[in-house]
C-alpha cells in the first residue's frame, strides 16, 4: 500500500534526476523516454487508486513514511494522506503531465532555434526541459499526497521553483528572465502569508499533521487572538485568511495575479501544465483540503468569496482585449480559477475540485491548441496576424471548439456542469459577498463567452493568415500534438456528465470535505436538480446558459460578421478599453509602489546606510580617528631612556597615593 | 637608647648620607665610592636584623665585584662629565618634591602606627649557637633547589652575554677557524708536494 | 629597641633618594644604573626587616636571589653600556633616541 504511493511520487522524480543529471549522456530520446515513462507509471498507479476509491476496495491511507525530526513534540515528517480528493488529484495531475510530455516532444523537437547559435546555455535544453517537467509532476504530487503541513509547504515551494525554472526557461530572453522573477516575488508575498498561517496552526495545536490539526480546530473555533495592537480576531479567520494568502499567490487572485500572464514567456507546454492545469490548482486544492478550517470562519469564506468573484470578473474582462493567444488563455485561466475560489467560499468544495477537474482537461487542451496553432504560425503568438486557419489545422480546430464550448458552459460539456454547479451554489449561499460573488459570476459567463469565442473567430474563421509566407507552411501539427489534443478533448465534453453524480451528489468526498450543515449550498442546489440529467434540464432554463448564447453570439457578431462594430465600440470605449488594455495598471502600480518603492528603499540603505554610515563613518572613520589620535600621541613617545623613566615613577606615584588614600 | 639603637641610627645616618653622595656627587668615580660606603653600612644593618650571611655576600659581591666593576667602567670609559651634568640643577625641585612625595606616601603605609613596636614586638635574639648561614643553607638547598639552580644559570648566562656583547674582533688579531680548517678538501686546497728535477 | 617601621623607614627613605637620583642624573647612565642598585637595596632591607621580624627565612631567600638578580643585571648593563660608548664615543641618554616611534 505504502509503497505504491512512494512508487507513484518517486517514477517522476527518478525520471527527473536521469534526464537532469545524465541527459547530455541519455540524448534527447533517452531523456523523453525516461521521464514520459515515469510519470507514465505514476499516471497508470494514479488512475488505479482512484478506482480502487470508485469501486469502493481501496482505504483512505494516512500514515507518515519517514520522520525527519522531532522538536519540542512538533513532528516533521513525510507522510501521506490518500483519501478520494487526493485520488481525484493524483490522477488530474498525472494524465495532464503525461500528455503534455508527449505533446512537448513534439513541441520542442525544434528547440534549437530558440537560442542563439554560441549560448553555452542552450546545451542539452531538451533534456532540461524534460527534467524540469518531471521534477514538476513530482512537486505537485507530494503537494496533493501530503498529510502535513509542512510536506504541503515543501510542495508548495517545489512547484513555485520549478515554475520558476520553466518560465525563464529560454534564460536568453529578457522578458522570460523578467517574467520569472515577477513570478517568483510575487508568489514569494503569498508565501509569506501562507507560512505565517502554518506557524499560526503550529502555535495553537502545536502539531503539523492534518489530522490532528483538524480534530483540534472545533475546539479553537471560538479562540480570539490579539493582533495589530488590540483588533481581536477568531484564530480561524487568522489562520484561513493567512492561508488563503498562500493561495491567492499560488492560484494567481486578484491582486497578487499579476505574474502569470506574464509566466505565458515559458514554452506552450509549461502554460498548458503549470498555468492551466496544475499548479495554479494548488491553491484550491489547498484551500479545500482545509476546509475543516475554513468552516469555522464566515469572515475567510467571505473573504474567498469576493476575491475570487473580483478575479473571476475583471480578468475575464483583460481577456477580451489581449491580443496575444495564449495571453488570453492565461486571463481565461485566471478567470476560471476566480469561478473555483468563489466555489470554495460558498463552502461549495465539491464543486470547486469539480471544476478544477474539468477545467484541468479543457484548459489544457485550449493551450495545447494554442501551442498548435503557434507551431503552425511559426511562433508567431499575435491573433490579429491569424485567421482560417480551419482548413489547414483541421484536427486542432474541432478540438479547439469543444475546448472552447467547455470553457463557456455549453449544456452537455464538462464545463456546463462544474460552471453551472458554482453559479448555482453561490445562489444559494447566505454569507457575505454572496450577492456580489452571485452577480458577478453570472456576468463572468457572458465575458467568458465573448472572449473565448472572440479569440475562436479570429484564429480559425475569417480571411486567412496576413502573412503569405506564414500561410504558404500553414499544415497540421504532428501527430504527438494532435493525439494528446484528442486525448483531452474526451474528457474535457464526458466527464462532466460522467462524474457529477458522484463527485457532487454522491458520497465520494464524504468524511474528506467538511461541511457545516448552514454552509452546505451543495445540498441545496442537489434539492432543486437531484442529478446530472436534471441538471442539463434545468441549464436550459437557467440565466448562465442564455448569458454565455449571448456572448457567443455577440463574438460572432463582431468579430466574424461586422469587424467594423469592433473599431466603433473601442472608439465609442476609449478609456474602458484603456483600462483593460493596461489590465487596471497592476503592473504599473507594483511597477512604481512595490519595485520603485523597494529600489528606493535599496538606495536608501546603499547610499545612506552602507557608504555614508558603514563605509565612511564606522569603516574609514574609525580608520582616520585611529590615525589621527595616533598622530597625536606619537609625539609622546620620544624615545628617550629618561622619559620612559620618569613616567614609571610617576605611575608608580600615583597608584601609591591612589593606595594610601583609598 | 641602647647601644643596638644607637648603632642602628648611626649605621642609618651613614647610609642616607652616603645616598645622597651618590646621586649629587659630579665626579662618577666618588659615587661609586660613596655606593660602596652605602653597602657596607647596610651590611651593618643587616647585620643588626641577624642576616649574618647576606651581609657578608652583600660585601662580598656588591663591594668586591659590582662596585669593582662600576669603577672599572667609570674609569675605562671617557666621559665628559660637564654635557652629563647639564640641567642638575633645573631638575632639582622637581626631583625633592617627587622624592619627599614618595617618602610621605610610604612613611603614612609603614609608618610607627601600621609597623611599630606595639604592633610587631621584637622578636627574641637567637640562641648563641644559632648559624644562619646553615639555616639558610637548609633552606636555600631543599625547597628552593630549582630557583638556585636557575639563579645560577642566570648569572652564566650574563656572564656569557657580557662576554659576547663586549667582545670584538679586531682586524690585526690572529686566529684560527676550526670550521674551515675542518673543511679543507684534499686537493686543491692542501699543499702538494710537487716532485721537480734538480736543475743541472 | 629597633621597630619594624624604622627599617621600613630607612627603605623608604633611601628609596626616595635614589628615585631623586634617576631625576637628577637622568643623562647620565652609570649613575642611573646605580641608582637602581641603590633602590634594590632599599628593597632588599625591607624583606630583611620583614624577615627578621616574622622569624621567617624565606625573605632572606628573596634577597640572595635578587642579589643574583641584581648583579647579573648591572654585568649586563655595564657591558651594554661599553659597547654603547664604543659605537657612539658617549653615554649621553639624551643622544639616545633611536626608539622614537
Amino acid at each position: 500500500m505504502e509503497n505504491l504511493y512512494i512508487a507513484i511520487v518517486l517514477a517522476p522524480l527518478i525520471g527527473a534526476v536521469i534526464a537532469g543529471f545524465w541527459g547530455d549522456r541519455i540524448g534527447r530520446k533517452g531523456a523523453h523516454w525516461v521521464t514520459s515513462s515515469g510519470v507514465g507509471i505514476s499516471a497508470i498507479l494514479s488512475l488505479y487508486v482512484l478506482s480502487g476509491f470508485m469501486s469502493g476496495s481501496r482505504e483512505v491511507f494516512n500514515g507518515a513514511v519517514y520522520t525527519w525530526m522531532i522538536s519540542d513534540g512538533l513532528r516533521m515528517e513525510v507522510g501521506f494522506l490518500v483519501d478520494q480528493l487526493t485520488a481525484l488529484m493524483m490522477s488530474v495531475v498525472t494524465f495532464v503531465s503525461f500528455c503534455i510530455h508527449i505533446y512537448t516532444i513534439g513541441y520542442m523537437a525544434d528547440d534549437e532555434h530558440n537560442w542563439p547559435k554560441e549560448s553555452l546555455a542552450g546545451r542539452n535544453s531538451y533534456q532540461r526541459f524534460f527534467s524540469y517537467i518531471s521534477l514538476f509532476t513530482f512537486a505537485m504530487l507530494m503537494l496533493v499526497m501530503a498529510n502535513n503541513f509542512l510536506q504541503l509547504f515543501f510542495g508548495w515551494e517545489a512547484v513555485g521553483l520549478v515554475s520558476y525554472l520553466l518560465i525563464g526557461f529560454w534564460s536568453v530572453r529578457p522578458t522570460a528572465i523578467f517574467a520569472n522573477l515577477k513570478a517568483f516575488l510575487v508568489n514569494r508575498v503569498g508565501d509569506f502569508g501562507f507560512i505565517l498561517g502554518i506557524a499560526a496552526v503550529a502555535m495553537y495545536t502545536n502539531s503539523l499533521d492534518y489530522a490532528e490539526v483538524f480534530a483540534a480546530v472545533p475546539g479553537l473555533a471560538d479562540t480570539q487572538v490579539q493582533i495589530l495592537g488590540n483588533t481581536s480576531w477568531s484564530l480561524m479567520s487568522v489562520i484561513g485568511i493567512l492561508l488563503f494568502i498562500g493561495a491567492m499567490g499560488k492560484s494567481a487572485q486578484v491582486p497578487l495575479h499579476v505574474w502569470l500572464p506574464d509566466s505565458m514567456e515559458g514554452p506552450t507546454p509549461i502554460s498548458a501544465l503549470i498555468h492551466a492545469a496544475t499548479m495554479v490548482t494548488a491553491g484550491v486544492f489547498m484551500v479545500a483540503r482545509m476546509s475543516p478550517i475554513y468552516e469555522f470562519s464566515e469572515t475567510a469564506l467571505s473573504f474567498i468569496l469576493v476575491i475570487g468573484a473580483t478575479t473571476a470578473i475583471f480578468t475575464g474582462l483583460i481577456g477580451i482585449v489581449q491580443n496575444d493567444i495564449k495571453r488570453v488563455v492565461a486571463y481565461s485561466t485566471l478567470s476560471q480559477l476566480g469561478y473555483m475560489m468563489v466555489a470554495l467560499g460558498a463552502s461549495a468544495y465539491a464543486a470547486g475540485i469539480f471544476h478544477l477537474m474539468t477545467h484541468a482537461f479543457f484548459k489544457a487542451l485550449l493551450f495545447l491548441a494554442a501551442g498548435s496553432v503557434i507551431i503552425g504560425m511559426h511562433h508567431d503568438q499575435d491573433i490579429r496576424n491569424m485567421g482560417g486557419i480551419k482548413k489547414y489545422m483541421p484536427w486542432t480546430y474541432w478540438t479547439s471548439l469543444v475546448g472552447s464550448l467547455a470553457l463557456i458552459g455549453f449544456p452537455g460539456f464538462s464545463g456546463f456542469f462544474s460552471k453551472d454547479a458554482i453559479i448555482e451554489a453561490v445562489h444559494h449561499s447566505q454569507i457575505a459577498g454572496s450577492g456580489y460573488a452571485y452577480a458577478m459570476v453570472l456576468i463572468g459567463v457572458f465575458v467568458t463567452a465573448l472572449y473565448s469565442f472572440r479569440m475562436f473567430f479570429l484564429v480559425f474563421h475569417g480571411e486567412g493568415p496576413r502573412d503569405e509566407h506564414a500561410k504558404a507552411h500553414l499544415h497540421e501539427s504532428p501527430k504527438v500534438v494532435t493525439v494528446p489534443l484528442v486525448l483531452l478533448a474526451i474528457p474535457s465534453v464526458f466527464i462532466g456528465y460522467l462524474t457529477l453524480d458522484t463527485l457532487l451528489f454522491g458520497d465520494w468526498f464524504d468524511g474528506v470535505l467538511f461541511v457545516l450543515p448552514q454552509h452546505d449550498t451543495l445540498a441545496a442546489v442537489e434539492a432543486s436538480v437531484h442529478n446530472a440529467n436534471g441538471m442539463l434540464a434545468h441549464g436550459f432554463f437557467g440565466v448562465p446558459l442564455y448569458l454565455a448564447l449571448g456572448g457567443l453570439v455577440t463574438a460572432a457578431v463582431i468579430y466574424l460578421f461586422k469587424p467594423s462594430i469592433a473599431d466603433t465600440i473601442k472608439n465609442g470605449l476609449k478609456p474602458i478599453y484603456r483600462t483593460l488594455e493596461m489590465k487596471y495598471w497592476f503592473d504599473e502600480l507594483y511597477q512604481f509602489l512595490f519595485a520603485g518603492g523597494s529600489r528606493g528603499i535599496g538606495r536608501f540603505f546603499w547610499k545612506g546606510g552602507d557608504q555614508l554610515i558603514i563605509d565612511s563613518v564606522i569603516i574609514n572613520g574609525s580608520a582616520r580617528a585611529i590615525g589621527r589620535f595616533a598622530d597625536r600621541i606619537r609625539s609622546v613617545q620620544t624615545g628617550f631612556l629618561y622619559h620612559y623613566a620618569i613616567a614609571m615613577i610617576l605611575g608608580l606615584l600615583l597608584l601609591l597615593t591612589w593606595f594610601v588614600i583609598a | 637608647m641602647t647601644f643596638k639603637l644607637f648603632v642602628f641610627y648611626t649605621f642609618a645616618i651613614v647610609l642616607v648620607a652616603s645616598a645622597l653622595m651618590v646621586i649629587t656627587r659630579r665626579n662618577p668615580v666618588h659615587s661609586a665610592l660613596f655606593l660602596v660606603l652605602a653597602f657596607f653600612t647596610s651590611a651593618g644593618i643587616w647585620l643588626l636584623a641577624e642576616a649574618e650571611f647576606l651581609a657578608i655576600v652583600l660585601v662580598l659581591v656588591y663591594v668586591g665585584a659590582v662596585m669593582v666593576l662600576f669603577l672599572f667602567v667609570v674609569m675605562m670609559l671617557d666621559i665628559d662629565m660637564a654635557t652629563l651634568r647639564a640641567g642638575f640643577i633645573n631638575y632639582l625641585p622637581v626631583a625633592v618634591l617627587v622624592a619627599a612625595v614618595m617618602a610621605v606616601e610610604i612613611f603614612l603605609v609603614v609608618g610607627p602606627g601600621n609597623f611599630g613596636l606595639d604592633v610587631f614586638a621584637p622578636p627574641p635574639p637567637m640562641p648563641a649557637d644559632y648559624s644562619n648561614t646553615a639555616s639558610l643553607g637548609n633552606v636555600l638547598y631543599t625547597v628552593y633547589m630549582y630557583p638556585f639552580e636557575i639563579a645560577a644559570v642566570i648569572l652564566l648566562v650574563a656572564i656569557i652575554a657580557a662576554i659576547g656583547l663586549t667582545m670584538r674582533k679586531r682586524a690585526d688579531t690572529k686566529y684560527q677557524n676550526p670550521s674551515e680548517q675542518v673543511r679543507i678538501r684534499k686537493g686543491p686546497d692542501r699543499i702538494q708536494v710537487v716532485h721537480m728535477d734538480t736543475e743541472d | 629597641m629597633i621597630a619594624l617601621s624604622d627599617y621600613l623607614i630607612l627603605g623608604a627613605i633611601l628609596f626616595s633618594i635614589s628615585l631623586a637620583g634617576i631625576f637628577l642624573n637622568r643623562k647620565n647612565v652609570i649613575i642611573l644604573l646605580m641608582c637602581i642598585e641603590l633602590m634594590l637595596l632599599a628593597v632588599n632591607m625591607n624583606f630583611i626587616a620583614f624577615s627578621h621580624f616574622h622569624g621567617d627565612l624565606v625573605g632572606q631567600v628573596f634577597v640572595f636571589f635578587i642579589l643574583t638578580v641584581a648583579a647579573a643585571e648591572a654585568a649586563i648593563g655595564l657591558a651594554i653600556l661599553v659597547v654603547l660608548f664604543r659605537n657612539r664615543l658617549t653615554i649621553n641618554v639624551q643622544d639616545l633616541d633611536t626608539l622614537k616611534g
